[in-house]
């Protein structure tokens, strides 16, 4: 069976596909949540060194992560939108960014409550969160350039621009952040820790999992909104079911 | 009428930025005070203890060259763009990067070099060393022109936008970040005694990468910018 | 292991609680924004067609 991809590429093809996806991937995200808490906090055991603080990381590892992934994902769909002109690679691009800064924040916000216990300190100049820091920036730069420019355009190509420009530096400022770390001898307790439990793994994973699909149908509810904003004058939305009731 | 070389449009183009420039030397003027100020504003905030002078001086200078930099950074192209050359350079056979490079090594030559040649008497201020200072000129001066090529991009992809000053600062400052730490770090080297050959190959290294990519990435946002 | 034991996380409460805590209040907060905006979206294209049927 072969299923016709590109026509998909159209956003009103696109628009009702996801329109029918987004309650799987809402409602798998939250059953899955709550799988992952009940083994965070009543199967996992505690961390014989961390003590009960170390559950934090099954929030703050998937949103570290998962802020870093969509970065890149945010970036390869604005590159798309720039090279081969699609204009809903580049509304998906923009539905991603303020997901990506939430979790970027997210991820701050929970590595410094990790900090104060184990560090005894909210805020530890560590090369994990002070790059974490340089990508919320990346985020809310590529949000304000959208914001700025009137022309969706306008702002789609060059919001692609700057963050096909900012994930090659990512790695750059990752490495110099790592090296500056290393020279003022930073901090030295790792996030992991000892070999981590087996429950601790499922966890972690089915936290992350269930984060990405959370990503997933927000950004696809966002990305629905944003087809809405910009076709608004075509026959297609004025045609659509919820517009015409 | 015989075609323009290459190197011959990067002349043409910065001999024509230097000479605008020159006739506005105050907005130069005001980018060097802007730096001064903002490095004599340190030691009033944290105390006049030597010690701790000595030991952020590299830094505190970094960080207001890496500010006074994003002040003229709006200058790159607006000009051209309101009176309509930017519209006719992107017209001419030549390539259109070569003409934005010119436009960066004008731009550096105005606002990075003064810095540059005013940081030895502000290290003084601080206290530094003459080894010290040799080491801070000779990293501002691989870094500043990184400032400029990486602030060309952020300026192209602002033009003409309102409130572009504080936007492009907001967009080029993360990218910068990479140069803070090796130009600083390269005078934290030579403090305590380690080589600063790494740290300044690095900066090389980021500089030859600017170079090769930033006047084309500039010159494609200038083309987007002016759709 | 009882409720009470359960919440004080041995004296970790205020980091562990905080966190899952803020992160549950972000979620919750873009998820009322994104169907927000998917509201104002459609009652615009409403408008839009209102207004035209008008002329």
């Amino acid at each position: 069976m072969a299923i016709n991809w590109f026509k998909y590429a159209a956003p009103s093809s696109f628009y009702g596909l996801i329109g029918k996806m987004i309650p799987w991937f809402a409602w798998s995200s939250g059953i899955l949540f709550i799988i992952g808490l009940y083994i965070g906090f009543f199967v996992a055991p505690t961390d014989v060194q961390q003590g009960e603080a170390y559950r934090i990381m099954f929030i703050h590892v998937p949103t570290s992560i998962l802020s870093m992934f969509v970065y890149l994902v945010m970036a390869g769909y604005a590159a798309m939108g720039l090279i081969f002109n699609t204009r809903l690679s580049s509304m998906m691009a923009s539905a991603l960014a303020p997901t990506g800064a939430l979790l970027a924040f997210l991820s701050l916000w929970t590595g410094a409550l990790w900090g104060k216990p184990m560090w005894g300190a909210w805020w530890v100049w560590d090369a994990r969160l002070t790059s974490e820091l340089v990508l919320l920036f990346l985020y809310l730069g590529f949000i304000a350039l959208q914001a700025a420019i009137d022309d969706p355009r306008r702002a789609d190509r060059a919001s692609a621009l700057l963050a096909i420009v900012g994930s090659v530096n990512v790695p750059i400022i990752y490495f110099s952040v790592k090296w500056w770390n290393t020279l003022h001898q930073g901090s030295t307790v790792k996030f992991s820790g000892t070999s981590m439990h087996v429950a601790m793994q499922q966890a972690m994973y089915t936290m992350l999992l269930a984060c990405w699909l959370y990503v997933i149908a927000v950004s696809l509810i966002r990305v629905r909104s944003i087809i809405l904003e910009r076709e608004r004058n075509t026959q297609w939305v004025t045609d659509l079911p919820e517009v015409t009731k | 009428m015989n075609r323009l070389s290459l190197f011959g449009l990067l002349g043409l183009v910065i001999r024509r930025d230097l000479i605008l420039a020159m006739r506005r030397r105050a907005d130069v003027l005001t980018t060097l005070i802007f730096f001064v100020m903002v490095v004599s504003l340190f030691p009033l905030g944290v105390g006049p203890e030597p010690d701790m002078l000595r030991k952020m001086a590299a830094g505190v200078v970094w960080v207001a060259a890496l500010l006074a930099s994003m002040l003229s950074l709006g200058r790159m192209f607006s000009a051209d763009y309101l009176d309509g050359t930017l519209e006719q350079m992107m017209l001419v056979p030549q390539s259109l990067s070569m003409l934005v490079l010119g436009k960066i090594v004008a731009h550096w030559m105005v606002s990075g070099l003064p810095l540059v040649l005013m940081a030895p008497v502000l290290g003084l201020q601080f206290d530094m060393s003459a080894q010290a200072l040799w080491i801070l000129i000779a990293g501002l001066l691989l870094g500043t022109p990184i400032l400029s090529m990486v602030g060309a991009v952020g300026a192209a992809l602002t033009l003409g936008l309102r409130g572009g000053g504080v936007l492009v600062s907001l967009l080029v400052l993360p990218l910068c970040i990479p140069v803070l730490i090796f130009g600083t770090g390269a005078v934290d080297a030579a403090i305590t005694g380690m080589s600063v050959a790494s740290h300044l190959l690095l900066l090389s290294a980021l500089l030859l990468l600017a170079l090769v990519f930033t006047p084309w990435v500039t010159a494609q946002a200038l083309r987007i910018s002016m759709e | 292991m009882n409720w009470g034991e359960f919440f004080a996380m041995n004296g970790y409460a205020l980091y562990v609680w905080g966190s899952y805590g803020m992160a549950l209040l972000i979620f919750i907060i873009e998820i009322i924004l994104v169907r927000h905006r998917k509201k104002l979206a459609v009652q615009q294209l409403r408008l839009l067609r209102d207004a035209g049927k008008e002329e």
